[in-house]
């Protein structure tokens, strides 16, 4: 599995919400690109990932 | 009264008529008329762009004043409203779309299907990683400009933009969106550098 181009090892398919949590992140602060496509927030429960998948993950922080 | 032509000639100086063109034709959305919106909308007219849709739902307050595009006279006045009067004193000619509206996922195939690039500028993270993801699920032909972590009194030159992804780039502030704008880049260098020089400086 790669995450923002590094290598990490996923020992079993996980729920890509779960997998946020676990990495640290807030599911509402995030947006993830799935092998190249975005993932629908309300699919993070849905979507499941292997290691096999490149994902890109963006972390927000507040201020406009 | 100062002409479309002339308006068009004195913002689009230096440029070929392709690049003219393509500011002319293009569809650009700014979310969120607070610090980074109202100056994204300013520097975007300044650039030439034609067609803006601005999206915001709040009021112009007094603690605005010190980095928004506001002044005091709009002062609780929506900021969709006072912010197409100041851009009008850049280009009368530019079509303003502004509305005073939440951005939300259910309303956002309606208020950005014409748009070609969005300019996320919200201020609040759930927001902001709301409008990405849905923009971007939603089209595969749109760009988004995102907008994280601005605050503060960090030096100009810590300001980055990159891109992310395909349709995905992400910047620290207005200025630093769009490279040709570089003018802007050096305003905000300019005062950040001169608040550097402050006796007692914040920094």
């Amino acid at each position: 599995m790669l995450i923002n181009g590094e290598e990490k090892a996923l020992a079993c398919p996980t729920a890509l919400s779960e997998l946020l949590t676990q990495l640290g992140y807030r599911t509402a602060f995030v947006a993830v690109e799935l092998n190249g496509n975005i993932i629908k927030q309300t699919d993070f429960g849905s979507t499941t990932i292997t290691d096999a998948d490149k994902l890109e993950i963006v972390s927000f922080v507040g201020g406009g | 009264m100062i002409s479309k032509e002339e308006i068009n000639a004195a913002l689009g100086k230096g440029l070929t008529q392709a690049q003219l063109d393509a500011l002319h034709n293009a569809r650009v959305a700014v979310v969120g008329l607070g610090g980074l919106g109202s100056n994204i909308a300013v520097a975007l007219t300044r650039l030439g762009i034609a067609h803006l849709y601005l999206y915001d739902f709040d009021k112009v307050e007094l603690s605005n004043l010190n980095r928004q595009y506001y002044f005091l006279d709009d002062i609780g006045q929506y900021k969709a409203d006072a912010l197409v009067k100041h851009l009008r004193q850049i280009n009368p000619y530019a079509a303003l779309h502004s509305q005073v509206i939440k951005v939300t996922e259910d309303n956002i195939p309606t208020l950005l299907g014409d748009c070609d690039i969005i300019c996320e500028a919200l201020d609040d993270a759930a927001g902001k990683a709301m409008l990405v993801s849905t923009v971007l699920s939603n089209w595969s032909n749109k760009k988004v400009i995102a907008g994280s972590g601005i605050a503060g009194f960090g030096k100009a030159e810590e300001i980055t933009s990159k891109k992310i992804t395909k349709n995905l780039i992400f910047a620290a502030t207005a200025t630093a969106i769009f490279t040709i704008y570089r003018s802007a880049v050096h305003a905000s260098h300019s005062a950040l550098c001169s608040r550097h020089c402050l006796p007692h400086a914040l920094f």
